[in-house]
């Protein structure tokens, strides 16, 4: 019974999670015609790289690409640095007012960033920094925060005191321990939290779509979401479907590979939450 | 110092939110009153609020139920787990292009399906109907946002020791009394935190709308980020942006800690 039960509930799991990417990637590889057959094939009748093919020259999907993996590596990087900093300071230095500072930073994770379009957009629009990668690195980075030290706090709460202990009597100063004890040990919470951070940044739509207003500036999820065909019947569902899966099978990929981290990561820090 | 350890947190924190948000909250001062009097915000603030209590109340239930799936030991499960956390990791835009294909009145794989199983007699414009787009547009936030109550109910799940339920079937309590006497009650700082953020990335849903139904038809899908958005860029109205802002913001927190300490509840007392 209990064993059906289960069987059921991952047969389920599996099929709604997946299914909507599935047909996806299946309508991504059918030739043009078979795109809007009715009714539809759901087993393709024959395979074909064109509309691939269609989205990467006809298109410019080569540049929102680099866009998207500018702002989200730049991004990743400085919130992972400032992340991992404070969260160290928080979870292993006995600092006055820890527990204040980390919900002060936990604040912010309380506004989704389209409700905070008003005041980042006047801010950009007063230093003038429309359509520049350095305004949108700096706005990703600062939304990351919390979740960096959120996932980082937690994993250093859960490390052995001992290591630290045995690295001062050695005589190594506070960043030498820090550099060559700490961060070599939580390379895997490091890891899920630079993937997690790298995704949410490649993901993030509202403040891409305010900031980058040139087309050659725009990120991959607006440059994909305004993908048009010269009329509203001339939508080319092959070729968005195929910008879909070039854009969601790294992020697939890298879920798939580092579940194990990324999911001891996510629990830990929902444990102590 | 040990200061000198969160002072870049602190600094990227400070001048690329709160400052701005200081500047923008102070900016729109002399418009706050007309918040109040505005029928639009009205009416954009209660498809919010019906679509982030539908989404949230199915995300809660199905979240709990994989939850428990997920907490069995089976084969395969830690790819299962990777596959349950897919839709979260994906890119909202993106799949909401997916799902404007899948729900397309003449193409698409949804009236498809619902002929076949006899659902409906003949294709439905479903991103084209008030009722309809509004059903689309909460199962698309609900197959996409279901994965991140998973993973906290998850980790609540874990955090249960073991030793409770043998004692709780030596007493001869059944299964669904196990769940109504320990699971439920020591779940409940994970409901409360899962709940609370998810009623504000609710509120605040922006990207899934826009992309499936730009807020249509005749503004029945059109959320309070849609409309800030609007009254920013189209209509070109920063210090009544500015405004909305504080007020969507404060209606956000408020909403989101009262649930999150209803839910808490006895946790707490």
């Amino acid at each position: 019974m209990r064993r059906i039960g289960v069987a059921l509930g991952v047969a389920f799991l599996v099929v709604f999670c997946l299914a909507p990417f599935l047909w996806t990637v299946l309508t991504s590889v059918k030739p043009g015609p078979e795109v809007f057959a009715m009714p539809p094939t759901y087993l393709p009748r024959a395979l074909s790289a064109e509309n691939y093919t269609g989205v990467l020259e006809q298109r410019p999907f080569a540049r929102y690409l680099l866009n998207s993996l500018i702002v989200a590596a730049a991004s990743t990087a400085l919130a992972l640095t400032a992340g991992a900093l404070a969260a160290y300071g928080i979870a292993r230095l006995r600092m006055r007012a820890a527990g204040t500072i980390e919900k002060g930073i936990f604040l912010f994770a309380l506004f989704p960033p389209a409700i905070l379009l008003a005041p980042l957009r006047g801010a950009v629009l007063t230093v003038g920094l429309m359509n520049s990668y350095v305004a949108l690195i700096l706005v990703h980075a600062a939304l990351n925060v919390p979740f960096a030290v959120w996932m980082l706090a937690a994993f250093f709460r859960q490390m052995p005191k001992e290591l630290e202990d045995a690295a001062r009597v050695d005589g190594f100063s506070r960043l030498q321990i820090l550099s060559r004890i700490v961060l070599p040990v939580s390379a895997p919470a490091l890891a899920a939290t630079a993937i997690l951070v790298f995704i949410f940044s490649w993901n993030e739509f509202v403040i891409a779509l305010a900031f980058m207003t040139r087309d050659e500036m725009r990120t991959l999820p607006v440059g994909i979401s305004l993908l048009s065909g010269a009329t509203a019947y001339e939508i080319p569902w092959g070729q968005i479907c195929a910008a879909v899966v070039m854009t969601t099978l790294p992020v697939t990929a890298a879920v798939l590979a580092f579940q194990r981290w990324i999911i001891s990561g996510l629990t830990a820090g929902a444990v102590k939450g | 110092m040990s200061y000198g350890y969160v002072a870049l947190a602190a600094v990227l924190l400070i001048c690329v939110i709160a400052l701005p948000l200081a500047v923008a909250l102070v900016g729109g001062a002399t418009h706050y009153g007309e918040v109040f009097s505005d029928r639009e915000l009205g009416k954009v603030a209660f498809n919010t609020a019906a679509f982030a209590f539908a989404s949230v109340s199915l995300e809660m239930c199905l979240g709990l139920l994989f939850a428990i799936v997920l907490h069995q030991t089976f084969l395969l499960r830690g790819i299962v787990r990777a596959i349950a956390l897919i839709p979260w990791a994906l890119p909202t835009a993106v799949m909401a292009m997916s799902w404007k294909w899948i729900f397309n009145d003449s193409y698409g794989v949804a009236n498809d399906l619902a002929i076949r199983l006899s659902l409906v007699g003949h294709g439905i414009a479903w991103l084209g109907r008030p009722g309809a787009a509004f059903a689309a547009i909460v199962l698309a936030d609900v197959w996409k946002t279901t994965p991140f109550v998973t993973i906290i109910l998850l980790a609540g799940l874990q955090s249960i020791p073991r030793d409770l339920y043998d004692a709780m079937s030596i007493d001869g309590a059944g299964p669904l009394q196990r769940f109504r006497l320990v699971t439920l009650p020591l779940l409940r700082p994970s409901i409360a935190l899962a709940l609370t953020f998810r009623l504000i990335q609710a509120i605040g849903i922006f990207d899934l709308v826009r992309v499936m139904t730009g807020g249509g038809p005749a503004d029945s899908t059109k959320t309070v980020a849609l409309y800030i958005y609007d009254v920013l860029i189209s209509y070109g109205m920063p210090e009544y942006g500015a405004a909305l802002t504080g007020v969507v913001a404060l209606a956000t927190f408020l909403v989101a800690a009262t649930f999150g300490a209803l839910a808490r509840g006895r946790a707490r007392a």
